[in-house]
């Protein structure tokens, strides 16, 4: 199959997915208790009945509903996701500000959980049954069972409160105030704890993929092959057997990016990480709704992009897929 | 018949559940497992008898560290309250909304995927959609915007973990009954008149069970996950005692009473290993290809 007919199609089902989470908005805000202008305004003190005639206006509140779900995907679509009146500031700026943070605390985890996840799961598929192998499942199962805040917190109670090695949060050290490189170790100094949090929860499930990915690899003829011609084992594992294995476990990076989004709300609050996590959980206590109504979409468009990117990417690498004559994998 | 003549007897017609439960009591992970969680189930629902302290009670000066006094054994939190008493008496909430949205997860889970993998064509399509819907949205963000709207009370966030967990519950039940729907007992089956109910029901479904009873057992450690997540953001039910909204409430005090929130945050991380060790015995224990090992 050609590359461009998938593509179009991919694209056209994102598209629908963003839709579809704008429908689910505006689904909700009509269903929450109480008057649909209370909610956009959002549910706190300092709501005039002069905003709420202005929102009223503005979504066509009195228009019949079909009218107003158009109105709203119009406004959301061209970038208007509403008013925080919290911030007094748009919504999209304020998301926007806190974008880089989130993206910073997300790659790096992701890169630790993928690389060290990856080196465990083939360590694992080594010698099945073996002492490390069981290590491993241990170690893999425990990461998946450890609450993702929880983890944050016994590592900045030993790592920074008993053993001062990290600061406590945030994300710069505001007394430092350096420029350049200086500033870019302070920020570094403080995501090794964030990041290996977020790693740790994750790293569980790659390492777990990663063993029964390469597992299924090295029982293949060109291993067997590799194996004959007298190439050492590490040459084996890491280039033959892993390049092939990798698929899988980058696959599932790429779908579990939303889940990683999540994760990012619990590891931000734990360490006062400035990003969209934190912003959500200060806006769902101050039931800012039009904020957290809007990180949702902004977040879910994330995800879908990054599910987008994904695809494509592999296609690209992986010549089977291109060819539509993969082997192995789900059926779709 | 002796006894033993009975014991034997028994002994000589295995049935599936009982030949699976052999292999799982011979198995490490799910012998562990199984202990953790007689441990966390035993706390929950035997120790409230002989440790009737109310969770809510103030009982001691604030932040008490544990061993401070025989009234807080494990401690006091930042109001004063037993630590220990909410241990045992909150594990109940918590495990109730675990099996409960868990409960949920796997209904609307196998209903789809079950639908999607028997019918296929427009309605394999359509539900397929909707999974892939409710797969990129942003689980927690979403509980949190539902929880937020709607207000923090239990019943809102059981379905909310339900709503945002069913589709990998679905996209398993579907491959298991595409798989099983060609094979030849479920084409007899058909031939023979049964309807499409009684096939789903009866034929297709008990033959998907056993890697449907591991995904039951991930969802359930899965959804008590998610519950101690929202109850540390501040998003649990705040009249009822559970480990996570301990966790919560005593969120800003981590740093002078880490007892706080790391001994109900232990609890969670127990049970859910306990849970998760099962799965991953009922794995194996389930799998034929591994029943040589």
């Amino acid at each position: 199959m050609r590359l461009a007919p998938i593509l179009c199609r991919r694209l056209l089902g994102a598209a629908a997915l963003v839709a579809a989470v704008l429908l689910l908005n505006f689904i909700l805000i009509h269903l929450a208790p109480g008057d649909p202008a209370l909610t956009i305004a959002g549910g706190m003190g300092g709501v005039t009945e002069e905003i709420l005639r202005d929102i009223r206006r503005a979504y066509g509140l009195d228009a019949p509903l079909h009218r107003q779900l158009l109105l709203y995907m119009e406004r959301m679509l061209s970038g208007d996701l509403g008013r925080s009146l919290f911030y007094d500031a748009p919504v999209l700026d304020l998301i926007l500000d806190r974008l880089g943070p989130t993206v910073l605390l997300v790659v790096a985890a992701m890169t630790v959980a993928l690389a060290l996840g990856t080196f465990l799961g083939v360590l694992a598929a080594r010698k099945p049954g073996g002492v490390v192998a069981n290590l491993v499942t241990l170690l893999s199962l425990a990461g998946y069972s450890a609450p993702a805040f929880w983890v944050g917190i016994v590592l900045l109670l030993a790592f920074s409160a008993t053993i001062p090695l990290f600061p406590l949060s945030g994300m710069y050290d505001a007394r430092a105030g350096g420029v350049g490189l200086l500033r870019a170790l302070d920020v570094a100094h403080h995501l090794v704890l964030p990041a290996l949090t977020l790693a740790i929860v994750f790293l569980a499930q790659y390492s777990r993929i990663a063993r029964a990915s390469m597992l299924d690899v090295l029982g293949a003829d060109y291993i067997r092959t590799a194996r004959a011609k007298g190439l050492s084992d590490r040459a084996v594992l890491f280039r033959h057997a892993l390049r092939n294995a990798a698929l899988p476990v980058v696959t599932l990076a790429g779908l579990q990016f939303g889940n990683m989004l999540s994760g990012a709300v619990l590891v931000e609050t734990v360490f006062n990480w400035p990003g969209l996590g934190l912003l959500a959980f200060e806006s769902i206590l101050r039931h800012d709704h039009p904020t957290v109504l809007g990180i949702l979409f902004f977040a879910t468009a994330m995800v879908v992009a990054a599910n987008l990117l994904t695809d494509i990417a592999y296609r690209i690498v992986d010549p089977r897929i291109r060819a539509g004559t993969a082997a192995t994998g789900n059926p779709r | 018949m002796t006894a033993r003549g009975r014991v034997l007897a028994t002994a000589r017609a295995p049935t599936p559940a009982r030949e699976t439960w052999a292999r799982l009591l011979r198995n490490g992970s799910a012998i562990s497992g199984l202990a953790l969680l007689a441990l966390v189930l035993g706390t929950t629902f035997i120790a409230p008898g002989f440790y009737p302290a109310d969770p809510f009670d103030i009982a001691w000066r604030p932040l008490a560290p544990p061993g401070e006094a025989p009234a807080v054994p494990l401690g006091s939190d930042f109001l004063g309250r037993d630590v220990l008493a909410g241990i045992v008496h909150g594990g109940r909430a918590t495990l109730v909304v675990g099996a409960s949205a868990a409960a949920i997860c796997m209904i609307i889970g196998i209903a789809v995927g079950a639908a999607s993998g028997f019918y296929g064509g427009l309605v394999d399509e359509g539900l397929m959609r909707i999974a892939e819907f409710f797969q990129v949205l942003p689980a927690l963000l979403f509980a949190m915007t539902l929880v937020s709207l709607f207000g923090p009370d239990f019943l809102t966030i059981i379905l909310a973990i339900g709503a945002v967990s069913w589709p990998p519950i679905a996209r398993l039940a579907r491959a298991e009954f595409l798989r099983i729907r060609e094979l030849d007992y479920v084409r007899a089956s058909r031939a023979i008149g049964a309807s499409d109910l009684r096939l789903i029901w009866r034929v297709i479904l008990p033959n998907a069970l056993p890697s449907l009873i591991v995904a039951a057992t991930l969802a359930v450690g899965a959804a008590i996950l998610f519950e101690a997540g929202l109850a540390f953001l501040g998003l649990g039910d705040p009249n009822v005692v559970s480990w996570g909204l301990m966790i919560g409430a005593n969120r800003d005090f981590v740093l002078e009473a880490w007892w706080t929130v790391t001994l109900p945050g232990l609890a969670i991380f127990l049970t859910v290993l306990g849970v998760s060790l099962i799965g991953d015995g009922l794995t194996d224990a389930l799998d034929p290809r591994r029943h040589g090992r």
